[in-house]
């Protein structure tokens, strides 16, 4: 199931970036009537549809896996949890029918209608993201429902789609979705521009996906920072093992780094920010920050994981704030698009920097959440399918999703790769 | 009450499913047995019919599946454990039809390349619409035991049945049928590819017949459930119906009727799957899951309805938008003045 998710996550990313990049694309093409827009449009149209291809069956699969993995959760938690999921199918829909008008009806529809078309793809593809977060918000912050006599009562769906992880886990997954499809595109077109930076298809292809990617990572700094505070108020544990932090203490400081080590309680060779993480969570510098010594040890996550991977989020997360920061000031000091080696260079070496932040963020939420897969209410280890043998199954589904990754990337350089030929319309030397 | 009518959404979900989706796999099916002079015609036909519609039909099979374990998280459990093999291996299929499909479509172009996604295509279009039919069923056959809400019946029960794999093989026959009647429409400029379609569709519809009857007979100890359901009252006069719209079916494709052949058509692949499940009701798993014991709480059922309902008033007309551009007589007549 990790494995699956860990896969869809980043179609699903790409699956609501894209058609983001496209529908600009296709707008701006409108608006200016310059032909180069629209054949960008139509060519992040292509991509969209092998990814979202590939998104539909992997998210497919995942639905059933829900069950096939996870029965005592679905059994438990369907009735209180499947209101999203439902209301996901829909939106799900919309974003299925609305791509299959947009990539099918290029000559079928009056323009305007066929660009609302693709605005629609795009809210389908972000309602889907709100829809199946909120539900992953809930296995952190489940509310909803009383436990009377170990059975569950009291079921109140809307008040569990509305529970206190929702807004900050919404926002911060697609934010970061529209963070990973930016940089990465922007990557590709920034190599393609290594090559030759007077091709104007790139140029403006650059422009765009940076745009969308460069906006949106200060929003999402401020995201995360609201959900750190969420965290560390509805999962103390979570926020201790993101941290490392062991013992309760006021003005608990930032740990960067280091090797946490459960039995010394204590976070070797990390590099100290004082009284950081209360200013962080709490916004006063004497602040108290719960540590994990006040859980028991089997409610412990797993510490190094966890605290490894916040790292690697927020450093992911920095590198691209600087990078944003360095091309809007470029980008205002020059007047045009930055093209400089050393820019389009740093560019092409950020691109996977979104997608790692992702993973490395959804690992801090899952990994974070162990032992439990409902907070506080149910073990993963209750959950799961009693049938023997699934290392089968993982495997074959492993291999099955390499082989997917593989074919995507390499027909999605087959696209994008078409366009560096001759005939591509090229501005007048020095730009 | 509530629950009924939600398992009546799920049910029409799951027709919907069976008239769009199975039939791209139908499409799948002949685009393998693609043969005679015209099968690039033929490929080049079910390609351009299905290419724009296929992922919104595969939607419905995610719906039914978030449907079954908000309103029936019990049956939803059991089902994916007692079913895990056949679940997967469906899932397996699943994967590989869409991704085959649209990894042919921006793939080289080269004979070699696109040789080896269709075949990988067509056979996952066998391979899914089969286990699908096995999977639904094994529900029927009564052998998937959940005693105090612990399935106590293993891996192995119930679809390993002749039964279920009989369910498999209609299902296969249901899908390549719906296919090629909908070939008939889809290529009404081309005479000669209309012609192979019609034929494909009159040789599947007629299998469909004896498949039915078998399946039928072996009910009688493989699905016990099902077959004294279909042998009540109010059955004889349904499954008189199903075999007119059937044999309507099969006329009006014999006198090149082809607008009726596709109604009658999906008329009968709805009622053999409303028969069935009138049969089986209230079962959701024969003999310990029912609809009623099943059910999630009131309150959940009364929202999901209501996001039925507003989800349906949503998708309905998207839906029929998407049909009316590429499927409807404009379509096909602007289709003609492109090619002019």
């Amino acid at each position: 199931m990790g494995m699956s998710l860990g896969f869809h996550i980043i179609f699903a990313a790409l699956g609501i970036g894209m058609p983001l990049l496209m529908v600009i694309a296709e707008g701006t093409y409108l608006r200016t009537r310059k032909p180069v827009y629209l054949e960008l449009a139509k060519r992040w149209a292509r991509g969209s549809a092998i990814l979202f291809a590939v998104g539909a069956v992997s998210g497919t699969v995942l639905s059933f896996e829900l069950g096939l993995l996870w029965p005592g959760f679905m059994e438990k938690a369907g009735a209180i949890i499947g209101m999203p999921f439902s209301l996901e199918g829909f939106a799900f829909f919309t974003e299925a029918i609305f791509l299959g008008v947009y990539l099918s009806g290029w000559n079928r529809l009056p323009p305007f209608l066929h660009w609302i078309s693709g605005v629609l793809v795009v809210i389908g593809g972000v309602m889907s993201a709100v829809f199946v977060v909120t539900a992953n918000a809930w296995m952190n912050a489940p509310t909803g429902f009383k436990i009377v006599d170990g059975k569950i009562t009291d079921i109140d769906p809307i008040a569990a789609m509305l529970n206190q992880g929702s807004l900050h886990q919404v926002l911060h997954m697609v934010l970061a979705a529209f963070i990973a499809t930016g940089f990465s595109v922007a990557a590709v077109h920034a190599f393609l521009l290594l090559r030759d930076n007077r091709i104007a298809f790139h140029r403006n292809a650059l422009a765009i996906a940076l745009l969308v990617g460069g906006i949106s990572v200060p929003l999402q700094i401020w995201s995360g920072d609201l959900s750190a505070r969420t965290v560390a108020r509805i999962q103390p544990a979570k926020l201790a093992a993101m941290e490392a932090t062991y013992r309760t203490q006021n003005g608990a400081p930032i740990l960067i780094g280091g090797i946490p080590n459960d039995d010394a309680r204590t976070a070797d060779y990390a590099i100290t920010i004082p009284r950081g993480l209360s200013i962080l969570a709490m916004r006063d510098p004497g602040a108290k920050i719960t540590g994990l010594e006040e859980f028991s040890r089997s409610d412990w996550p797993n510490v190094r994981l966890v605290h490894w991977s916040f790292d690697i989020m927020v450093a992911s997360g920095f590198a691209l704030l600087a990078l944003s920061i360095a091309a809007g000031w470029l980008w205002w000091r020059r007047r045009g698009l930055p093209d400089r080696r050393w820019f389009l260079c740093s560019l092409v070496a950020a691109g996977p920097l979104g997608f790692i932040a992702i993973e490395a963020g959804w690992m801090v939420t899952e990994l974070g959440r162990q032992p439990w897969i409902i907070y506080g209410v149910m073990r993963t280890q209750e959950a799961v399918t009693p049938m023997r043998g699934i290392a089968v199954p993982f495997a074959l589904f492993t291999v099955v999703y390499l082989f997917l990754a593989f074919m995507v990337v390499y027909l999605l350089r087959r696209e994008f790769m078409k366009t560096a030929e001759p005939g591509n319309a090229r501005l007048p030397t020095h730009a | 009450m509530l629950e009924f009518t939600v398992a009546g959404f799920l049910l029409l979900a799951l027709i919907f499913y069976a008239v769009t989706g199975g039939a791209d796999s139908g499409g799948g099916m002949w685009d393998l047995l693609a043969s005679g002079p015209r099968a690039e015609k033929q490929r080049r036909a079910i390609a351009k019919a299905i290419g724009p519609i296929w992922e919104a039909n595969h939607v419905w099979l995610i719906l039914v599946v978030v449907v079954l374990f908000t309103a029936f998280p019990r049956a939803f459990a059991a089902i994916m454990t007692a079913l895990y093999i056949p679940v997967t291996l469906m899932l397996i299929g699943v994967i590989f039809r869409g991704s085959a499909f649209i990894f042919r479509k921006y793939d080289s172009r080269a004979e070699n390349v696109q040789n080896r996604w269709s075949t990988l295509f067509g056979a996952a279009s066998f391979f899914t619409p089969f286990v699908q039919g096995v999977t639904l069923g094994a529900l029927a056959t009564g052998q998937i035991r959940v005693e105090h809400g612990t399935l106590t019946s293993g891996f192995l029960a119930g679809w390993l049945t002749p039964f279920a794999f009989l369910c498999g093989v209609f299902a296969l026959g249901l899908c390549s049928f719906l296919a090629a009647t909908y070939m008939t429409n889809d290529t009404r400029e081309q005479q000669d590819v209309q012609n192979d379609f019609r034929l494909r569709a009159l040789c599947s519809g007629a299998a469909l017949g004896p498949i039915a009857l078998a399946a039928f007979l072996v009910a009688k100890t493989g699905a016990p459930e099902i077959f004294a359901g279909l042998t009540q009252w109010w059955a004889l006069p349904l499954i008189g119906l199903t075999i007119c719209l059937a044999l309507v079916a099969l006329a009006s494709l014999w006198w090149r009727k082809f607008s009726l052949a596709r109604f009658a058509a999906i008329g009968t692949a709805t009622l053999v799957l409303a028969g069935w499940s009138l049969a089986q009701f209230p079962y959701l798993i024969v003999p310990d899951v029912t609809i009623p014991n099943a059910a999630a709480p009131a309150i959940t059922l009364r929202l999901l309805l209501i996001a039925l309902i507003a989800g349906s008033a949503i998708l309905l007309p998207s839906l029929y938008f998407l049909f009316y551009i590429f499927k409807g007589d404009e379509a096909a007549g602007s289709e003609s003045r492109e090619k002019v």
